[in-house]
């Protein structure tokens, strides 16, 4: 049976692979392709994160009694990569690949272990938390990070 | 549940220290080499290499790793270290001066130097082990990188107080088999340690740098734990007979756990989906190819009746594994951990550095580049002045050149992130 949190886990890879896109597209110096693939990932990022902060993080709260722990930093960890997404994609913006390169590759390490941390230790806990309910938050999940689904 | 915060980090200094620190030794390392020449090559037991063996792999290694798993621990494994100031201002002073007492007892063929050696090294390993471990035990995360950083921990102890065990017995206080035994420290520090700890790390910093598909599962939850298995039969072992026997098919065992690590992280990080290769995942690369490498060379050497007991067998060894492996791969980490430690830093300070701001204009690229040339260039001399002595001057310079440019960037670093804070 799938986890609760299964479609999330897969849709970070999926955002990781466009993120490479684009960076590999803005390092080449196809700044039109970069700008489109990173406006595509963006457009991911912002659907996987109203996922959790609407949908995962307020049914494990709720579930939980707890609203100012892991959530809670998973939400400010969002608001900093939003911040930097922002930024890059001004650099984009301005023909700044450059720019964009140190960008990416620190939103990359900072998206990387903000996974690592989900993946290992808050989604296991909302799987275990959330295990009586999960078959419509599921559902709702998928609908919220692939739309046409 | 702060544990997952990027808050948890430590402060900055608390890593730094051994980052600016560890490549001095490097230079010293280097600088022995330079003056020695060729006598420093003439066997593995010879006090000037022995000595410089401890400056690269004590003073150097160990130093590093110690600052980056404070750094790691908190931030990657959800792990809180006990006071990491106070750990650090412990740890660091520790095994930088039993690092100097132990080249000098050796150069200064005063033996007696050892025993304080031994006693801080034994106490840093004791503080850090106990720190470290207490973070790695209680986090929740069941990761296989925590559970490899558990062992490599063990290994480190291991290897501290077989250290201390050789420095009583080479003073002749009691008898021991000295070449099995010192075979064993260096398995337990090489293998125990290092490698399962680069392996830990790598499980999750390659697919993280470079967007590869993850290690097998396999891979992840069997190679470090069987290192270590092997690695503690191994030591049981050197009670009974057959010490010989039990150390050739436990470094015949090491040296498929090592292929197998190796080539599945070059295989890896030919399937990245970040196109780019940058040099401190270069540095990587070199590391993955020298371990290979090795694993490849250990039995050509010590089944070729040639080879077997010439002494450039275990000095061609020493140095791929030393230089080759262990200090690239560290290299490489080091670049990446070092100006993302000191982003969060300015960022915690001021939020808006976290856009002002990025790892790269910290730490450009073109200055690692350079490191990375200098080194690879460092490593094939090295090589060469193993089969070639007369060559060793020329490594030593070299090896020199590198440290230094190491330090150099890691200073640039440490003096941007200064400008920042006082309006960059």
């Amino acid at each position: 049976m799938q986890r609760l949190t299964q479609s999330l886990q897969e849709h970070h890879e999926f955002c990781d692979e466009i993120f490479a896109a684009a960076e590999n597209a803005a390092l080449s110096g196809d700044l039109t392709e970069a700008a489109r693939q990173f406006a595509d990932f963006r457009n991911q990022m912002e659907a996987h994160f109203r996922a959790e902060e609407t949908l995962l993080f307020p049914s494990f709260e709720q579930a939980s009694g707890n609203s100012y722990g892991p959530t809670e930093v998973m939400r400010g960890e969002h608001r900093h990569m939003r911040e930097m997404m922002e930024a890059m994609e001004t650099s984009i913006r301005d023909g700044d690949a450059g720019n964009y390169a140190g960008q990416s590759e620190t939103l990359l390490i900072m998206m990387q272990q903000h996974n690592h941390k989900e993946e290992g230790i808050l989604y296991p806990m909302c799987d275990s938390a959330l295990s009586a309910d999960s078959g419509p938050l599921a559902e709702q999940l998928v609908k919220e990070i692939r739309p046409g689904s | 549940m702060t544990m997952l915060s990027f808050e948890q980090a430590p402060p900055i200094s608390v890593p730094m220290r051994f980052f600016l620190t560890a490549p001095i030794f490097g230079m010293l390392a280097g600088a022995l080499l330079l003056w020695q020449g060729p006598d420093a090559l003439q066997s593995r037991w010879a006090p000037a290499t022995l000595a410089l063996t401890h400056l690269v792999t004590a003073g150097f290694m160990l130093q590093i790793m110690c600052g980056a798993l404070l750094q790691f621990i908190p931030v990657a494994a959800g792990g809180n270290i006990w006071r990491p100031r106070v750990v650090a201002g412990l740890i660091h002073p520790f095994i930088s001066i039993a690092d100097l007492l132990f080249a000098w007892a050796f150069l200064g063929a005063d033996l007696r130097w050892l025993d304080p050696a031994a006693i801080l090294f034994v106490a840093a390993g004791g503080v850090f082990g106990l720190a470290a471990g207490c973070a790695v035990v209680r986090t929740e995360s069941t990761s296989p990188t925590v559970t490899a950083l558990r062992l490599a921990l063990v290994g480190l102890i291991v290897t501290m107080l077989l250290g201390s065990t050789l420095v009583q017995a080479i003073q002749g206080r009691f008898e021991a088999p000295l070449v099995q035994l010192t075979n064993l420290h260096a398995a337990w520090g090489l293998a125990g340690w290092v490698l399962v700890l680069v392996m830990g790390a790598a499980y999750f910093l390659i697919p993280m740098f470079q967007i590869t598909p993850s290690y097998p599962q396999m891979a992840q939850r069997f190679l470090p734990g069987a290192l270590t298995a092997i690695l503690v039969l191994w030591s049981i072992q050197l009670t009974l007979n057959e010490r010989e026997l039990w150390e050739d098919v436990a470094l015949a065992l090491v040296m498929v756990i090592a292929s197998m690590f190796a080539s599945t992280t070059l295989w890896l990080q030919s399937r990245r989906k970040r196109k780019n290769m940058d040099p401190a995942m270069q540095f990587f690369v070199v590391a993955m190819v020298c371990l290979l490498a090795y694993a490849i060379s250990w039995p050509v050497l010590r089944y070729n009746p040639g080879c077997a007991e010439h002494p450039a067998s275990s000095l061609w060894l020493g140095s791929l594994l030393i230089f080759g492996a262990c200090t690239s791969a560290i290299c490489g980490m080091l670049y990446k951990i070092a100006p993302f430690a000191l982003w969060m830093h300015l960022q915690r300070i001021d939020p808006s550095f976290a856009i002002k701001l990025n790892t790269r204009t910290l730490l450009p690229e073109p200055p690692v580049r350079r490191h990375f040339y200098l080194h690879c260039t460092a490593l094939a001399i090295l090589l060469s002045a193993v089969l070639s002595p007369a060559l060793a001057h020329l490594a030593g310079a070299l090896a020199i050149s590198s440290f230094a440019c190491l330090h150099w960037n890691l200073i640039k670093l440490v003096r941007k992130g200064i400008e920042c804070r006082t309006g960059c």
